[in-house]
């Protein structure tokens, strides 16, 4: 990036907070604001709250946001998948009348994908949405749906032709999650957290303007969705960071996040607290063990080379230089990393593993730990499909003789569970 | 810190591979490794001459190019890719590291310009009975005499020992122990009173040699630092050097066996289509590819003077030998019956993984001493 490139930007967006950025209004009436002049989502078309500049400004922007202690459009949740679907698959009165409330905060979004017998198999939904009249009526049950109880609005992946293949019988709807088809219960996950919840509909219904572009284009849409949700998945480490001014509008931002990150607060366990391995390691004195010694450093060498391994993919992509290997892999990676984690950490604190909460090693951290690492090789994508998509796509190997062709309606399936 | 390469590297890495396929496949390996002297001379003049690898990393003011440690590991993880025979490893790698960083201005001035032009093949004699390559238990004693010094004692496991030139050994004065005393000698390797003989090493691609010194005519290397300190150096960049050559060995077998799984027919489709054999591959290439980010980081880390560079090289050759060996094992497995016989070439690339494993340390030699490294800087 050149210097001409970057400073009128940085220019105009530092004068437009000089002259317009208030502590003490209100968190709402600022992000109207940014959506009217397009700072919140430069990236965004300037027709849609945005300025249509290239993603690379936004690091310049999002710099003298925080430079001058300014508040952002709502950014974090699920809703920032919804507008990025939306953007790229609505239509325009879709988009004027869900956007701007995706931004201001107002509204908040869950996504409605998975189902108890479609887990990595998602095409295989079997939530139906029959017409009838202006209306989609609504029946199935949806399952691992992050924010569910408190969410405005659904992104609803549900089927409506059971006599074609089942990749092309699914259609994308907006839900409206406030009504009495639709209750929300919440999953108790191993761990002991409901980050989660399920949710039945029941006759639900959902007006024809509701539908995301065409009949049929619902697999396509989630894609779509998915896409924006991996990329994204880099995004989670820096949510949640909010400023601890004394302000109005800051007191009202962190209200927010508290209430979006809830359901992520074991994420960090999850993923196997490496950071923690070594001083651990010196607190227990487990660091004299040999044998300890020698998984400690499996551990460290592994997630050293995984992080090593993303920065040389984001350096080929800032070169602009196609993708290798290397950018389809972390997923994968990072289930190797919280296992070996996991195991560490039960060497490291060794009977004292055995303990939970606030007797657990770190008030309950540790347990946490043992008890959150499984998830990774599961959630967004198990570590088989993930392979399944690195020998294919990357590696070029034949895919695995299918038996779900033909009519949806002949497929073999899960049984239905009752409630 | 750089995480890609630059195109003219590329451009490099490009030529090289283009070299080593040219002159060394499979038929060539197999050729060369049962000769005598376990290498092609002409190839090596080639490789010296045309190509000026030996001095790549070498001061421009003895003779080299003045290139980094990422260009010479390029050349080198291309080396590793085709099983290059050579006394490049011995000689341009650990020799020269030794007198880059052993030597004083004359010593180098003389020496360093006819191992860049590939005239002379140097090798480095650290380890002995125990094969320890850190110079922690040196036995081979150097005496006083009256124009230099005489040494007495063995060494083991020295590349390409029986072919060198000039072997640059590692001794201690007589009457030391521990740490005082080390220092390194210079010996010419048709000298009186030198024993060499090439051992049988499961690896042909890659020679040793045994030496025995008796009353050896040696001179010191004019060493200004601590000589421990450089051989933990030397040490530091022969296993960054020597993960990268391993990396192109790995991608050598996981492309032959991806290539074979979608050729091999059983039970009616290429066996490149079941799940037991494509998610093997994926974690192969994950494993490369984690592999690879350990050896270019380290590289890198050299050539930035990086002040981590210790636990960089342990944590790349722990890596890398791990993966190497990982890859080695599945290829041969996924390959089935084939695998296993002399004709079919994954063994020559098994081989050279179990040598590289151990050599210059084991996965959990360096383990240990990156665990060590991280408590110092704690």
């Amino acid at each position: 990036m050149t210097a001409n490139d970057e400073n009128p930007i940085r220019d105009e967006v530092r004068a437009w907070l000089a002259d317009n950025w208030d502590p003490e209004v209100s968190l709402i009436d600022w992000r109207n604001k940014l959506a009217d002049c397009g700072w919140g989502v430069p990236h965004w078309p300037a027709q849609w709250f945005g300025r249509g500049l290239p993603v690379k400004f936004n690091s310049i922007v999002d710099d003298e946001f925080e430079k001058a202690g300014a508040v952002g459009v709502a950014k974090i949740g699920i809703r920032m998948l919804a507008a990025a679907t939306l953007l790229d698959c609505a239509n325009d009165e879709q988009k004027a009348r869900f956007l701007r409330r995706i931004l201001t905060g107002e509204d908040t979004w869950c996504q409605l994908f998975s189902e108890p017998g479609s887990g990595s198999d998602l095409a295989g939904a079997t939530t139906r949405a029959d017409r009838n009249g202006d209306n989609w009526i609504v029946n199935g049950q949806k399952v691992w749906t992050t924010s569910a109880h408190h969410a405005e609005w659904g992104l609803l992946l549900a089927r409506t032709d059971w006599d074609v293949p089942k990749h092309q019988g699914l259609s994308f709807f907006i839900l409206d999650m406030h009504q009495p088809g639709v209750e929300v219960h919440p999953l108790k996950q191993m761990n002991g957290h409901a980050s989660f919840n399920q949710v039945f509909f029941t006759d639900a219904t959902v007006p024809a303007d509701n539908l995301v572009s065409k009949i049929g284009d619902g697999w396509k849409i989630a894609m779509t969705t998915l896409a924006h949700e991996r990329r994204g998945a880099d995004a989670l480490r820096r949510w949640g960071k909010v400023s601890d001014r004394d302000g109005r509008i800051y007191a009202e931002e962190r209200a927010e996040v508290a209430t979006v990150m809830e359901p992520y607060k074991w994420y960090p366990q999850r993923a196997g607290r490496v950071d923690l391995v070594f001083s651990r390691a010196l607190e227990t004195g487990r660091i004299t063990d040999p044998s300890v010694r020698q998984e400690m450093a499996k551990l460290l060498m592994l997630s050293r080379s995984a992080e090593l391994t993303a920065q040389r993919a984001r350096a080929a992509q800032e070169q602009g230089r196609p993708q290798g290997p290397e950018g389809s892999l972390g997923k994968l990676a990072s289930s190797h990393v919280a296992r070996q984690a996991a195991k560490v950490h039960t060497a490291i604190s060794g009977a004292n593993s055995m303990l939970a909460g606030e007797d657990s090693p770190l008030n309950g951290v540790i347990a946490e730990i043992l008890l959150s690492v499984p998830a990774t090789s599961i959630a967004g994508g198990t570590d088989e499909i993930q392979r399944n998509i690195i020998s294919e796509r990357v590696l070029g190997m034949a895919k695995e003789p299918r038996m779900d062709g033909g009519p949806f309606r002949d497929v073999p399936k899960n049984p239905t569970r009752e409630r | 810190m750089q995480f890609s390469f630059s195109d003219e590297q590329e451009q490099f890495r490009d030529g090289v591979q283009r070299f080593v396929r040219d002159k060394s496949p499979t038929t060539e390996v197999r050729r060369v490794m049962e000769s005598s002297e376990g290498f092609d001379r002409d190839v090596w003049q080639q490789l010296c001459q045309d190509l000026g690898l030996a001095g790549i990393h070498i001061p421009e003011a003895y003779g080299g190019a003045g290139f980094g440690c990422v260009e010479l590991c390029i050349g080198l993880e291309e080396m590793g890719r085709g099983l290059l025979c050579s006394p490049y490893f011995g000689s341009a790698i650990l020799a020269t590291s030794a007198i880059l960083h052993g030597a004083d201005d004359a010593q180098k001035s003389t020496l360093l310009p006819l191992l860049a032009s590939g005239e002379k093949i140097a090798s480095l004699a650290i380890a002995e009975a125990a094969g320890n390559w850190d110079g922690s238990d040196i036995a081979l004693t150097a005496t006083p005499s009256n124009d230099g010094f005489l040494l007495d004692g063995s060494k083991q496991f020295v590349l390409d020992g029986h072919i060198a030139d000039i072997v640059i050994v590692v001794a201690r004065t007589l009457g030391t122990s521990g740490a005082d005393g080390i220092g390194m000698y210079l010996v010419e390797g048709d000298a009186n009173g030198l024993q060499r003989r090439a051992v049988n090493t499961i690896d042909a691609t890659r020679r040793l040699a045994q030496l025995q010194f008796s009353g050896v005519r040696a001179q010191l290397l004019n060493s200004e630092g601590n000589v421990r300190q450089t051989i933990a150096r030397v040490l530091d960049e022969g296993a960054i050097a020597l993960a990268n050559e391993m990396i192109g060995g790995a991608q050598a077998l996981l492309d032959a066996t991806v290539e074979y799984a979608q050729l091999r027919m059983q039970f009616g489709r290429v066996i490149g289509s079941f799940q037991a054999v494509k998610h093997k591959c994926a974690e192969m290439l994950l494993d490369v590819e984690l592999a690879k980010s350990a050896g270019y980081y380290a590289a890198q880390a050299l050539d930035d003077g990086d002040p981590e560079v210790s636990s960089l090289a342990s944590f790349a050759k722990a890596t890398v030998s791990d993966t190497y060996m990982r890859t080695a094992i599945e290829s041969i497995q996924l390959h089935g019956g084939i695998g296993f016989t002399w004709d079919h070439d994954t063994h020559l690339w098994y081989k050279r993984a179990k040598s590289s494993e151990v050599f210059l340390g084991d996965p959990s030699y360096h383990r240990e001493r990156y665990i060590s490294c991280l408590e110092a800087q704690a």
